[in-house]
């Protein structure tokens, strides 16, 4: 097996300790952070979203994996930036008003963060206000939020409008995702993304993020 | 026979959306009597305490994990009083649902920590006067050990345990109901189910696989009346009182126990569910 494919297995199987020495001694060997992440870990993720989205792979595998993913980028982070990788930007995150489900958008946050996102989580139950001040504060342009209840995901609309009527509102990308929602609901309610899964989730946010450079 | 759905029930009895219905047993307890009494007067057998979310780190959410004692013994109380005006046996479940946190190693909540909860919460429910502890919607075994665990170490009650199996068939920790209840049944459970979940008829071929796995143990099915949809304002469960009446004959026929409904299945469907299983031989209507 070559360097890179054990990399890969090794996010698939979980296995951050090993993941961690990998990319140490790949790194001490001249390889670069790029190729590691990229020819490396990206593909273990990649594998095990699309088992995940299969019903093959369940939370404690995908958890697992975004762990060793996570601990591989606290490596890699300061020396894709020192070698002018940009990074891929803020997202601000929390599950809506009145909802207490956190699972899903945690596994999203994690997968993000292991993708190279900057996140910010405001956690459960959170107000338009409050994801308009993170917005403004961090100086974030886009938005992720969960619902898990059909009374709470009925009210995302709502929290839409009210971030849009803030002055940034316009420019600010939003993405919504949980177990009731769809693509179709998303669209009505003016998100700019849905994803019914956390790894396409993943995808999507890259592509807002991409539509989001000059 | 067992009942349905409360939460759902006590929304249009004024609960706020977002809070923790678990305030209305100290604070309306007539409210959560009404919904009772709605079940009994369809002929639940069994009735379940409105105290699912009724654990310190749930209720913390909502500023009132200093509360535990309180709403749990409160909610066990109201259901009794409720169950004291029947002329018949009426067996009160207490409600025990998850902690909503992941346990070690998938997420950061230690087994012990979990366990005190649930010896807690228990131990508050037994004071209220339940007859069973009823560990329900789980998804992870190390979580349903500590639930059992914590009842165990403050009483003796019965107690049963139903999880959720919503995942391409399994729960979202990825258990087979057939791995479930042989784990349960290790751990010491005198009735194991499922509970929750896509519908009647998910639900259905979970209950074959239990049956096949069970070894003798009472098994107990509580559907959803379907998956929830949005139409206009308004959400609708799929499945009505003659699909889950249905659903109880088949769940009887296979040799299910303890029958009932969860999320969108009310008092008309439990009246037709009982209906529907009157003439069977008698396994799940009478004790179930
Ligand atoms: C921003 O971009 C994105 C993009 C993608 C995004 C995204 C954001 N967010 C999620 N995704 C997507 O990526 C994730 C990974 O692939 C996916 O996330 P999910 O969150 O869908 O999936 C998770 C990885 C795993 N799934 C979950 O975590 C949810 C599983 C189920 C069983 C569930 C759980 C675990 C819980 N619950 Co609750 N719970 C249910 C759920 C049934 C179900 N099958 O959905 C559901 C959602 N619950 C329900 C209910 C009714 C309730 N729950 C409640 C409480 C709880 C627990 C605390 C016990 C626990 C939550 C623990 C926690 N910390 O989150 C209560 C509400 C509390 C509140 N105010 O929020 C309570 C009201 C129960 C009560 N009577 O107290 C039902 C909602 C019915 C409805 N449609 O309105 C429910 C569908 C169960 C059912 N079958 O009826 C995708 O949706």
């Amino acid at each position: 097996m070559s360097r890179n494919q054990e990399l890969t297995e090794g996010i698939i199987r979980g296995d951050r300790e090993n993941v961690v020495r990998l990319v140490r001694e790949d790194l001490e060997a001249g390889h670069g952070p790029v190729l590691i992440l990229n020819d490396g870990l990206i593909p273990g993720m990649e594998k095990l979203g699309d088992q995940f989205g299969r019903g093959e792979v369940f939370i404690p595998e995908l958890m697992a994996a975004a762990k060793a993913m996570n601990a591989a980028m606290e490596i890699l982070r300061p020396l894709l930036e020192a070698s002018g990788v940009e990074p891929l930007g803020k997202v601000v995150m929390g599950t809506v008003k009145g909802d207490m489900h956190d699972i899903g958008k945690n596994l999203v946050c994690m997968l993000l963060r292991g993708a190279g996102f900057e996140v910010i989580d405001l956690g459960v139950n959170t107000s338009a206000e409050q994801f308009i001040e993170a917005l403004e504060n961090s100086g974030a342009r886009i938005l992720g939020m969960s619902a898990l209840l059909t009374t709470t995901m009925n009210r995302m609309g709502a929290i839409i409008e009210t971030i849009r009527r803030a002055p940034f509102g316009e420019e600010v990308r939003i993405m919504v995702g949980g177990a009731p929602l769809d693509e179709d609901f998303a669209a009505k309610i003016g998100a700019n993304g849905y994803a019914k899964d956390a790894p396409l989730a993943v995808d999507r946010f890259k592509e807002l993020h991409a539509a989001l450079q000059p | 026979m067992g009942d349905g759905a409360m939460g759902t029930m006590l929304q249009t009895a004024g609960l706020e959306p977002g809070d923790a219905p678990e305030r209305l047993n100290a604070e309306n307890p007539e409210a959560v009597r009404s919904v009772h009494e709605a079940y009994l007067q369809a002929g639940s057998d069994v009735i379940t305490t409105n105290t699912f979310g009724g654990n310190r780190r749930r209720l913390a959410l909502h500023h009132a994990g200093d509360r535990v004692f309180e709403w749990n013994k409160a909610g066990a109380a109201v259901a009794r009083r409720a169950a004291g005006a029947q002329d018949r046996e009426v067996i009160i479940a207490g409600s025990v649902g998850p902690t909503g946190s992941l346990l070690q190693p998938v997420g950061d909540l230690h087994f012990d920590e979990a366990k005190n909860d649930f010896a807690e919460q228990c131990a508050a429910l037994a004071e209220g006067g339940v007859d069973v502890i009823l560990i329900e919607t789980m998804s992870d075994l190390e979580e349903v050990r500590a639930a059992i665990e914590g009842a165990r170490a403050v009483g003796d009650l019965p107690v049963f345990c139903t999880m959720t199996f919503d995942t391409h068939g399994r729960t979202m920790m990825g258990t087979s109901p057939e791995e479930a209840v042989q784990a349960t049944v290790d751990f010491g459970v005198q009735a194991f189910g499922s509970n929750c979940g896509n519908g009647p008829g998910e639900m259905e071929e979970i209950a074959e696989k239990m049956i096949r796995a069970c070894r003798g143990v009472p098994l107990i099915i509580q559907a959803n009346a379907g998956v929830p949809r949005i139409e206009g304002d308004q959400v609708v469960y799929e499945a009505g009182p003659e699909r889950m009446a249905e659903h109880a004959r088949r769940c009887c026929d296979l040799g299910i126990r303890y029958i009932g409904g969860c999320c969108g299945t009310t008092p008309a469907h439990i009246r037709a569910m009982i209906e529907a299983t009157k003439g069977s031989d008698g396994k799940g209507a009478e004790e179930g």
